[in-house]
């Protein structure tokens, strides 16, 4: 086992016991926490795939910034221990076996195919490290429709915000 | 060196729908805090203009037909054709909206700009050739529309709808991306005619396709299922439907649809096109799923309101149905039934937000009774635009189910056509209630007709219009339908 293989399970499974304690979570701030988790190791996934500007921003804009704004409003919204109402039973007994089927599902037909394959062989993976150059080239010249439509989307959520929160007249 | 891409500005007018709606609703947005709230209805003309402007754009769009922006927008005529449908749905529901929001006290520029934004988005859903493009599109049309039916942030209903239909659209987007991840995994692109190619190589390669690619295709069908209402990823859509305001339900039902639909076909048709008979049984299962639960559940709802949003449903079935063909046949069958739906929906929903009165509080079927005394020509195009829905002779509708059902047959799906044509039947009960409750039931005493504002009368009048000229002279429209199917299985 070498030193990235490890790094990456470790990582993995502290991202999947972060995303689960974030639902499962009574307190809002635990469920922050966790996501901050969840986030930090998601960077350190991307970093192991050679993506450090990814894992930078990754960082810095969800971990960071986003997160900062959860806890604010968690704060200021004095928001209590989570209320549950009744489990609903056919998400019991029929939605979590069949979630946990997909799940099983997703990994045999991921492993099954041609890259999983490889994968496992250790031939394939991604070994093309993606730079910061290389991505703004691709970002700002061959993706540069779908950056700029984004402008119109974050846009849009600015909108709903305002919808949201205005004042009746 | 990084230079400026200049030669992606060549192409520019291939997006001119687009930047004119954005450019419209960014006007909206400026102008809106310089007009008293008395003013605000010109907000809602200057949207309505935004939208003929850019029906006039699409126009400059076919001019010059072809790729932009790097081959992430294709302007074909299929893209053409689906643009006039979803700018002429935005088109109708801002006419229908001015008088409800003024009615409900909810009249406010955002809700303008918002769906100008919305279809800008269904306007790249329509011509995207990319799906991290499409995906972007898919937001641009769901979060506007996720915001737009918690419009009326007093009632409850409306506030459920708004969401409800955000946590779990959000849910079928993350199901949509996962999907692209996986496709773009098996193939190394994201491009859908690369995404052919790729597959086709592979196909060569190994005799069979990438588990991967199939995996990846399922989420996307999912994620596309839930958009367009599609069993089983229904649950949503009547609760949704019923709380939000009744103009934005005539929009959800119609635009947003239609859009994804046509992501779909290119998806479907162009990507996995070669990948023979790969989701023939997806499409199938989900059609017959689609027709059976929303004509079923239709039967037993006393909210009009309710009923109409089951039996939008229902019609996501029938227009299963022809894209199960997998024909050329079968897109131009797709794109005429999104035609005549597109009218006979926005009208009936557009009836139904006029007769709710305020607070949406006549909804029931017996608020209907006696409509046909009280209010002749109202009755009269409700009953057009039910007997399209209902795919009566001489209309829409009629014509649209016709070219469906021919399609499949054509591709000798005789079962799946058999069991629509079966449902088509059972529909015609719950539609004939309501014209039956309008016509001979005893009209109710407290009642006092409001008087129809002249928007709403151009819009029920181009629907009504519409659909009779779909239904009597389809020629000229099936014509365009063929050509726009061509040209997206030309590949």
């Amino acid at each position: 086992m070498t030193l990235p293989f490890i790094v990456f399970f470790v990582c993995a499974i502290l991202a999947v016991v972060g995303a689960l304690t974030l639902i499962l979570a009574r307190e809002p701030i635990h469920s922050a926490l966790a996501l901050v988790l969840v986030m930090v190791s998601l960077a350190v996934l991307y970093l192991l795939l050679g993506a450090e500007f990814i894992a930078a921003v990754q960082i810095i804009v969800y971990a960071g910034a986003v997160m900062v704004l959860f806890v604010f409003v968690i704060m200021l919204l004095n928001a209590g221990v989570e209320e549950r109402t009744d489990y609903s039973k056919l998400a019991k007994y029929a939605g979590l076996p069949l979630g946990i089927f997909l799940l099983l599902a997703l990994a045999y037909w991921m492993f099954d195919s041609f890259i999983g394959k490889q994968i496992a062989n250790g031939v394939g993976g991604t070994n093309a490290s993606v730079s910061t150059r290389e991505l703004s080239a691709q970002l700002f010249q061959k993706y540069l429709f779908p950056f700029e439509a984004t402008s119109i989307l974050i846009l849009i959520a600015i909108l709903g915000a305002l919808v949201l929160a205005k004042k009746d007249e | 060196m990084i230079q400026f891409p200049a030669e992606q500005l060549a192409n520019l007018h291939r997006l001119a729908p687009e930047l004119v709606l954005c450019f419209f609703g960014i006007l909206i947005m400026v102008a809106d805090p310089f007009l008293g709230p008395a003013k605000q209805r010109i907000l809602g003309w200057l949207a309505f203009v935004g939208t003929l402007v850019a029906l006039g754009a699409v126009r400059l769009m076919a001019l010059d037909q072809g790729m932009a922006y790097n081959n992430l927008i294709s302007a074909d005529a299929f893209s053409i054709f689906m643009h006039v449908v979803v700018i002429g749905s935005a088109a109708l529901a801002i006419l229908g909206s001015m008088q409800y929001l003024e009615q409900e006290g909810i009249q406010r520029g955002e809700y303008y700009a918002l769906v100008l934004f919305a279809s800008a988005g269904m306007g790249i859903l329509a011509g995207a050739n990319e799906l991290v493009t499409a995906f972007i599109g898919l937001e641009m049309s769901s979060i506007s529309t996720y915001i737009l039916a918690g419009f009326r942030r007093r009632a409850v209903k409306s506030n459920e709808a708004g969401l409800k239909y955000f946590i779990l659209g959000s849910f079928a987007t993350a199901f949509f991306l996962y999907g692209i991840a996986m496709v773009y995994g098996s193939t190394g692109t994201t491009r859908i005619d690369l995404v052919r190619d790729a597959l086709e190589k592979l196909i060569t390669a190994q005799g069979r396709l990438d588990s991967l690619s199939i995996v990846g295709l399922a989420l996307i069908f999912v994620g596309l299922g839930f958009k367009v209402v599609a069993a089983p990823f229904q649950i949503y859509g009547p609760d949704v439907y019923e709380g939000a305001p009744t103009p934005v339900t005539a929009l959800l039902a119609s635009g947003p649809k239609a859009a994804t639909f046509a992501l779909m076909l290119r998806i479907f048709y162009v990507g996995f096109g070669t990948a023979d008979g790969l989701w023939f049984w997806a499409i199938a299962i989900s059609a017959v799923l689609t027709l059976c639960i929303g004509n079923f559940a239709a039967l037993v709802q006393t909210n009009v309101k309710r009923m109409l949003a089951y039996s939008s449903i229902a019609h996501a079935g029938y227009i299963l149905v022809a894209f199960a063909a997998g024909t050329v046949y079968g897109v131009a069958a797709v794109l005429f039934y999104l035609a005549a739906y597109v009218l006979m929906k926005v009208g009936a929903f557009l009836v139904i937000a006029h007769l709710g009165q305020r607070d949406e509080q006549r909804l029931k079927i017996t608020d209907y009774a006696g409509l046909g005394t009280k209010q002749p020509v109202l009755a009269a195009c409700f009953t057009l635009f039910l007997f399209s829905l209902l795919g009566l002779p001489a209309t829409g509708g009629f014509l649209g189910k016709f070219f469906a059902f021919q399609a499949a047959l054509d591709s000798r799906i005789v079962w799946l056509v058999v069991i629509a044509a079966i449902n088509s039947v059972i529909g015609a009960y719950y539609y004939l209630r309501v014209i039956i409750a309008m016509y001979f039931w005893e009209p109710s005493k407290d009642y006092t007709p409001s008087k129809v504002a002249p928007a709403v009368v151009l819009a029920l009048t181009i629907a009504a219009i519409g659909t009779l000229y779909l239904g009597i002279l389809p020629s000229h429209v099936l014509d365009y339908a063929k050509a726009a199917a061509d040209s997206l299985t030309l590949h």
